[in-house]
């Protein structure tokens, strides 16, 4: 059984490459390679697996996803400018194939022990444009 | 693993009539989208694609490149015409979703090389929303043969 909590966080955030021209940017990024930034209203659905607990009849207890989600992911992500608040986007370009696998590895060190399993990180951008990711395998 | 998907949007027109059933079996299989004078949506298109992030763009796929491709192969020529006349595949296919969802992969599919050498980005599934409640999808098989019309 895979189970899905949905949340929503708004970030600012510039994607560009220090090491390509301008024009490359400006052709790889388009608008996004603006050096001033711009934001998204983004949209994270975690989803995991797993067999409903016999005693609760749940997969997990969404009361505590919801608590790692906001710790892990809205607490330092919502309202910050990824660049330059949230590591590694100091480093990692914040595109958001990039942004997902961060939250991949920030709640599979959450999520694990109990019952239920990371299965997949949807991350949409807008609504024209979203990622999936299952992990590294 | 890693998906992107790239959602695109066109407007066209048709109507569900199979030349091998009588008028009667049309009227009654197809109902109103057997109008003879065709009737139309507003498609949405989901493209999604599979392949590494690469390291140096923090990007499975190129978006330009991929827009492109689907303007080239898809938007470009459906988007504001009529399926069943000016769409080459449809001349002898009735353009129900379904078929308009086996000729985009393929259209996709068949191009494809040109715009991604040795399949990096690969090609993972096409949705399309005829409309918010009709939803089809093909995923990364190769589509069977088409038998037409039935």
């Amino acid at each position: 059984m895979l189970i899905t909590k949905r949340v929503e966080f708004s970030a600012s955030h510039i994607c560009r490459n220090a090491q390509l021209s301008d024009e490359e940017n400006r052709r790889l990024f388009g608008a996004a390679a603006n050096p001033h930034g711009h934001g998204h209203n983004y949209i994270l659905d975690v989803t995991l697996q797993g067999e409903p607990d016999p005693v609760t009849g749940m997969v997990m207890d969404l009361k505590e996803l919801k608590e790692i989600l906001q710790r892990d992911v809205l607490d330092p992500m919502d309202h910050r400018f990824l660049n330059h608040e949230v590591p590694p986007f100091d480093r990692v370009i914040p595109t958001a194939e990039n942004v997902a696998m961060e939250i991949w590895k920030r709640l599979s060190r959450s999520i694990s022990g109990g019952l239920a399993k990371l299965y997949s990180v949807r991350l949409y951008e807008t609504q024209d444009l979203y990622v999936e990711y299952f992990g590294a395998e | 693993m890693m998906l992107l998907t790239r959602r695109y949007y066109f407007s066209a027109s048709h109507r569900l009539h199979s030349a091998e059933l009588s008028e009667e079996a049309n009227t009654e299989l197809y109902g109103k989208c057997n109008n003879p004078y065709g009737h139309g949506h507003d498609y949405e298109v989901e493209v999604t694609v599979n392949g590494p992030v690469n390291r140096e763009t923090g990007r499975v796929v190129d978006l330009e490149e991929l827009d492109g491709l689907v303007q080239q192969m898809v938007t470009g020529p459906m988007e504001h015409r009529n399926l069943n006349e000016e769409v080459l595949e449809f001349q002898h296919l009735v353009p129900t979703t379904e078929n308009l969802n086996i000729i985009i992969d393929r259209r996709l599919r068949a191009a494809w090389p040109s715009a991604f050498p040795e399949s990096v980005p690969s090609l993972e599934r096409v949705r399309i929303y005829e409309t918010a409640r009709n939803i089809f999808e093909t995923g990364p098989f190769k589509p069977n043969e088409i038998q037409s019309s039935r």
